[in-house]
């Protein structure tokens, strides 16, 4: 494993500040909050306790990273990360705007079919908008939940 | 014989009509989402988790049950003939059951692991169920302060002892930890870490962290590094039926597989790992056949499968009696009953014995119905590995978004969701373990609770923790089994045995 190649890990490096960012606001918000009874340490003891627990953990992950104890890691494929991660954009945006949630499950589908390998977007987006209208059904007929719903779900 | 009583009556529930529909939708699917690469119980149990809370309370426990049982099966029969163990407790079964599967004896593979999981899933329901009683009568003298010494051990055996790195399995629990900060206080009614946003006020959904973490997480995860891995299915050759021969070198690795996974799983360590190693390793050393070992060796699967399926009942011990958990799929089974107001433990034998002990006698129908089910449908099981991966995982994205967006209908939600996913493809890439996580966020709120009334009936003096006799043991213990990793540094070395 990596114990032969013992250099310093960047990524390893960025995680200890990113805990310890963390730390720091767990810490912060903890200042902010008011001890009301004199008898119950109150809604501050378990935050210091994190925080702090975070704080030496970074540590722990620092010193891990420059000694290089980091687990080897295979080179990284972009292309479906951003595919993925925009396909759940499109369906947040589209939630939020109010268009219902079907178009962009459909989208969702399509994208991360794609970033599977798939070389058939329009043909998955239509298998994706059947799924919705299917899971749309099974969830509000069946089970009585309801879903965000756009103009496209208002004609089931 | 309490525990007889008990269990005749939970039978009677168990045989309703309606539980045993639930008991076998939660075997089938259990059995399927084992058998799909990349889904497991934990993840299974999180997406019905949100679609579920409209249902019979005893019904979807029952169900969630069956998904965790199945889910060990189905595990297998993935392992077994693709070598892509879905999850760390099929590991060692996949060592010895690809190579019986690649020299055409994949159908007494498959056959020692269903009746291996059968027999230990028996067994060890028993287990739970006469030990149950036992751990339920020592929990009601618990004190607050006994309870957060408790959690403080599961803390530490779930993130630190038997994990690959202490420092990382602890990271993750505080990362977990630092999300059940999120939201109001309910003994001050102040908000922490909420940053005004209002969906934040309503602490952190553990279905939306569960399902960002093991779902997207794991899509973005498989999906990133789609070209270096190419799977093989094993196709069933031969007959399904194992031989005398198999017979008599599958019982005793069943026994001894049961009797490692049942007590490691029922402490609060944590994982089917360790019990299905030793197992491995154990068989290894005691076989007639030393020279199969490497070749494909019966023992090699049928003492693994049973510790497998031993610890998800043992798992269920410290669930059921102690609200203790210590596996992913058991924190997402507590979440379950915390969804309908339900606190497992010693209050929860005594006001909802039905639901209890109905839950423990479905256990048994649920083995039942897997061994029944699964040797003769292992044909239909691995026509579920055809489903083309990028159908696989774009379905569960979206059933992932549907539910989250069917419990609270929000952006926010969605949006957090994605945050964990990304969350939990770093952790996957960097090695870190995911299952803290969600033990930290559902376990931290109730440790931080306990702490603080243990500490309000002492008036503040923290020296409580320490006078009592059993949460004085109990810090110990934690203490020593966080020392421990650091001290040893070989405890995580029969892991080896994989390379």
């Amino acid at each position: 494993m990596s114990s032969q190649n013992r250099r310093i890990d960047v990524a390893g490096l960025v995680i200890a500040l990113l805990l310890l960012a963390l730390a720091g606001l767990v810490w912060w918000d903890m200042t902010k909050l008011q001890l009301l009874s004199p008898y119950d340490v109150g809604p501050k003891a378990m935050p210091v306790i994190v925080s702090v627990g975070l704080a030496v953990l970074a540590i722990g992950n620092g010193i891990g990273a420059l000694r290089g104890n980091l687990p080897d890691r295979e080179s990284l494929d972009w292309t479906p990360i951003i595919l993925i991660l925009g396909g759940l954009a499109c369906l947040i945006v589209l939630i939020a705007i109010g268009g219902g949630f079907m178009i962009g499950t459909a989208i969702l589908f399509a994208a991360t079919s794609a970033a599977f390998g798939r070389r058939a977007f329009l043909v998955d987006l239509l298998i994706g908008a059947v799924i919705a209208v299917v899971v749309y059904l099974l969830f509000a007929k069946l089970l009585t939940l309801s879903l965000p719903a756009g103009p496209l779900e208002n004609l089931l | 014989m309490e525990a007889f009583v008990s269990l005749a009556s939970g039978l009677a529930v168990a045989i309703q009509p309606m539980n045993l529909l639930f008991a076998l939708i939660g075997v089938l699917l259990g059995t399927a989402v084992g058998v799909l690469p990349g889904i497991g119980p934990a993840l299974t149990v999180a997406l019905l988790l949100p679609i579920t809370f409209k249902l019979d309370p005893a019904g979807s426990i029952i169900m969630f049950a069956g998904i965790y049982y199945g889910g060990m099966y189905g595990g297998s029969t993935t392992a077994i003939l693709i070598n892509t163990p879905g999850e760390s407790a099929s590991m060692a079964t996949a060592l010895e059951g690809n190579l019986m599967a690649k020299s055409g004896r994949g159908g007494p593979a498959l056959a020692t692991a269903a009746i291996g999981s059968f027999v230990a899933g028996t067994f060890a329901t028993f287990g739970l169920a006469l030990l149950a009683p036992y751990l339920v009568d020592i929990a009601v003298s618990f004190g607050p302060e006994d309870y957060f010494a408790l959690m403080c051990v599961a803390f530490v055996t779930v993130s630190a002892t038997f994990g690959d790195s202490p420092v990382r399995g602890l990271t993750s629990l505080f990362i977990g930890l630092a999300l059940g900060l999120v939201g109001i206080d309910i003994l001050s009614g102040q908000s922490r870490l909420s940053f005004g946003v209002p969906e934040l006020y309503d602490n952190i959904e553990v279905t939306t962290l569960a399902v960002g973490l093991f779902a997207v997480g794991e899509a973005l995860y498989v999906a990133s590094r789609r070209h270096h891995h190419e799977e093989k299915l094993e196709p069933v050759r031969g007959s399904l039926w194992m031989t005398k021969e198999d017979w008599k070198r599958s019982w005793k690795p069943w026994l001894r597989g049961t009797a490692y996974g049942f007590p490691i799983g029922a402490l609060p360590a944590g994982g089917a790992e360790i019990p299905t190693f030793l197992s491995y390793a154990t068989e290894k050393k005691l076989t007639k056949h030393p020279e199969d070992f490497g070749r494909g060796a019966i023992e090699g699967v049928a003492g693994p499968e049973a510790a497998n399926n031993a610890s998800a009942a043992g798992t269920l011990v410290p669930l059921l009696t102690l609200g203790l958990p210590t596996s992913a799929t058991a924190a997402m089974m507590l979440a379950g009953f915390q969804q309908y107001g339900l606190n497992p433990g010693p209050l929860l034998f005594a006001e909802k014995p039905d639901l209890v002990w109905g839950l423990i006698a479905s256990l048994f129908i649920a083995n039942a119905m897997l061994l029944v089910l699964n040797l003769p449908l292992v044909g239909l099981w691995v026509r579920l590995l055809a489903i083309p991966q990028p159908w696989l995982y774009a379905g569960i994205l979206v059933f992932a978004t549907m539910g989250t967006i069917a419990a609270n209908p929000s952006p926010v939600e969605l949006i957090m969701l994605t945050a964990f996913g990304v969350l939990g493809f770093l952790m996957r890439r960097f090695d870190f373990p995911i299952a803290p996580v969600v033990v930290g966020l559902i376990l931290g709120p109730v440790a931080e609770s306990q702490l603080r009334r243990a500490l309000s009936i002492s008036l503040g003096d923290p020296m409580v923790l320490l006078q009592s006799p059993i949460s004085a043991t109990l810090l110990a213990i934690a203490l020593i089994a966080l020392m421990a990793p650091f001290v040893l540094k070989g405890l995580g070395r029969f892991k080896a045995v994989e390379d």
